[in-house]
């Protein structure tokens, strides 16, 4: 009964998702942190899929990250957005996909500020003319990145080598799934299934075979907070609410977290290490940690990629117990070897909390 | 009503964020920055609601305003369709537009985050650069990230990425083409003008506390009063 409740509460809130033909836009954190992720998402759905994703070198930050620590005016941050969007336009694009949920939960609200307040919108318009000579243009279709692996998930299943299963038993993997803050609590209309129950990651799950976990403090924010990261005196912030997400999914016994945020995944593989380093607790079974992916990351897996073409040698959980789970093969001596084979020494320490797991 | 008051109803943020609290407390219940700070976003939208320019100075002199993790939580939840995140918003910004932020232990943080951030921008298109992102100021990063930062370029090399490369690519180097045109808007949109402020006042700020800027970015960036939490 309440499964189906939650059913018809997503079902209100379905999001159309064109099928293809998109102007594609980077997010700072990945890029920084994930590269593969990006590289990934790229492939998957030029290569592996056929579709038109189109990138321009001329694209730069949204300014959402230096927004939200309050260091620029919001007209500032419109204009670079009316920027990117004029982008779009210019390179022949209606469809607009983003790699970062920080942006596009800004997007979401200067789309609807200009919407509710025209004479600002007129008043961008003009600065962005002014100050880079460029037309304005509103995107038609506004699509996260995770929106868009959600719209392919069935054919990523359909060409996949692994599922969410142990490989031993059969049983499906317990999967938390952890939405980035800004991707619907502003405008639940905007994510696929709303801010309470986002559908977005629970269907790739579903698709893939995992099981997903409902835990109390599922839609707690990862803690990132912009200032209360960024300034090392506030950094508690961050750390006491990852730490209180893990104490809250504990129980309930995930396998692995997947994320659609960009720095969701960093904060709650990061403070992982942190809680285990400086208290000696860890989340998951025997010492481990729990390890945290991005939804490209899971995807690439469930397609047969290499683990480590994906990066996931630089995350600080190790992830060799969950591959092993998986049953996806990985070379350990490859782990952390460059471009064709060069060696780059390894991280001092890669031990999870004493565990023994190189 | 009052000069200040008059000055935040001109924010946008304030006129799509609040339109008329009752004081529930809902935003409260579900804020992550409530949960470990001294703070009451509630209280904060009843303040602003109340119209007075004196509670308001107070307000935005104060601490309080700088614990929001601005993560938007409250906007989901208040039964009103107001948006307590983006009122803090526009207080932050009056903050600083009136000089204000530097009489408070987090809002003086500005200082830093204005510097750190814009140059980031500026420089690079990006508001965070991998090379500007170390390991010393990060040791939460973790090993991996110290490995990462003594290989960068051949790890993004490995993994895909174009930093500092000709071209579209994670981390590329975005032509100074592009980059002029960040700073054109940057000028014309108010966000140089903010940048002087906050130095400005950051600097006056070092000398009236006798430190050296060196000492002051020092102590901006690590130091925090344990009553800023709950007890």
């Amino acid at each position: 009964m309440i499964y189906e409740g939650k059913k018809k509460i997503w079902s209100d809130y379905q999001k159309e998702i064109p099928d293809d033909h998109y102007f594609y836009v980077r997010s700072c954190i990945r890029q920084s942190f994930f590269p593969a992720s990006e590289a990934t998402f790229l492939d998957i759905t030029r290569n592996r899929l056929g579709k038109d994703i189109f990138e321009t070198e001329h694209h730069t930050t949204c300014g959402g990250i230096a927004y939200h620590s309050d260091t620029i005016p919001q007209e500032t941050v419109m204009t670079i957005v009316a920027r990117q969007f004029a982008l779009m336009k210019k390179y022949g694009y209606e469809n607009y996909v983003c790699s970062c949920i920080t942006s596009f939960g800004l997007y979401s609200e200067i789309l609807e500020t200009w919407h509710e307040f025209p004479e600002l919108q007129e008043k961008i318009a003009r600065l962005l003319k002014e100050s880079c000579g460029l037309e304005f243009a509103k995107p038609k279709y506004l699509i996260h990145a995770s929106d868009l692996i959600y719209k392919y998930r069935n054919l990523i299943a359909a060409q996949a080598k692994f599922k969410l299963v142990n490989a031993k038993t059969g049983e499906p993997l317990r999967v938390v799934e952890h939405i980035g803050c800004h991707y619907s609590k502003m405008f639940p209309s905007k994510g696929v299934g709303g801010a309470e129950y986002p559908y977005v990651l629970t269907g790739m799950i579903d698709a893939w075979g995992g099981e997903v976990i409902d835990y109390p403090e599922r839609r707690h924010c990862c803690g990132f907070g912009f200032r209360q990261y960024f300034i090392k005196g506030n950094r508690s912030y961050s750390l006491s609410n990852t730490h209180k997400k893990f104490e809250s999914m504990e129980p309930y016994k995930p396998d692995m977290i997947i994320t659609n945020c960009p720095g969701c995944p960093y904060f709650l593989d990061r403070w992982q290490y942190v809680i285990a380093e400086s208290s000696g607790k860890t989340y998951g079974p025997d010492g481990q940690g729990i390890p945290v992916f991005t939804y490209e990351e899971v995807a690439g897996l469930v397609m047969g990629y290499d683990p480590w073409d994906l990066g996931l040698q630089t995350h600080q959980v190790p992830v060799e117990p969950l591959l092993d789970k998986l049953g996806i093969p990985y070379d350990p001596a490859k782990k952390y070897l460059g471009k064709n084979g060069k060696d780059l020494g390894k991280p001092e320490d890669t031990c999870f909390c004493c565990s023994g797991i190189i | 009503m009052g000069a200040l008051c008059d000055r935040l109803k001109q924010d946008y943020r304030l006129k799509e964020g609040l339109n008329a609290c009752i004081n529930c407390g809902t935003c409260t219940a579900i804020c992550p920055a409530a949960e470990f700070y001294r703070y009451d976003p509630r209280q904060i939208v009843v303040t602003v609601q109340n119209d007075d320019d004196e509670e308001l100075e107070r307000l935005l002199r104060s601490d309080v305003i700088w614990y929001c993790g601005e993560c938007m939580s409250c906007v989901t939840r208040c039964p009103r369709k107001n948006a307590p995140g983006l009122v803090i918003m526009a207080l932050r910004s009056l903050s600083i537009e009136t000089g204000l932020f530097i009489e408070s232990e987090k809002g003086r943080q500005q200082y830093l985050l204005s510097k750190d951030l814009c140059s980031n921008v500026l420089d690079y298109g990006y508001c965070v650069y991998p090379r500007r992102f170390d390991y010393a100021g990060h040791p939460e990063a973790g090993k991996v990230w110290q490995w990462e930062e003594q290989h960068l370029d051949d790890v993004f090399e490995r993994l895909g990425g174009n930093l500092d490369g000709k071209g579209p690519g994670a981390m590329r180097r975005i032509p100074q083409e592009d980059l002029d045109q960040l700073k054109r808007i940057f000028d014309l949109t108010g966000a140089t003008a903010r940048m002087e402020t906050v130095r400005k006042a950051g600097e006056k700020k070092a000398e009236e506390l006798g430190m050296t800027l060196e000492e002051f970015e020092q102590a901006v960036y690590s130091k925090t009063d344990q009553r800023h939490l709950h007890g």
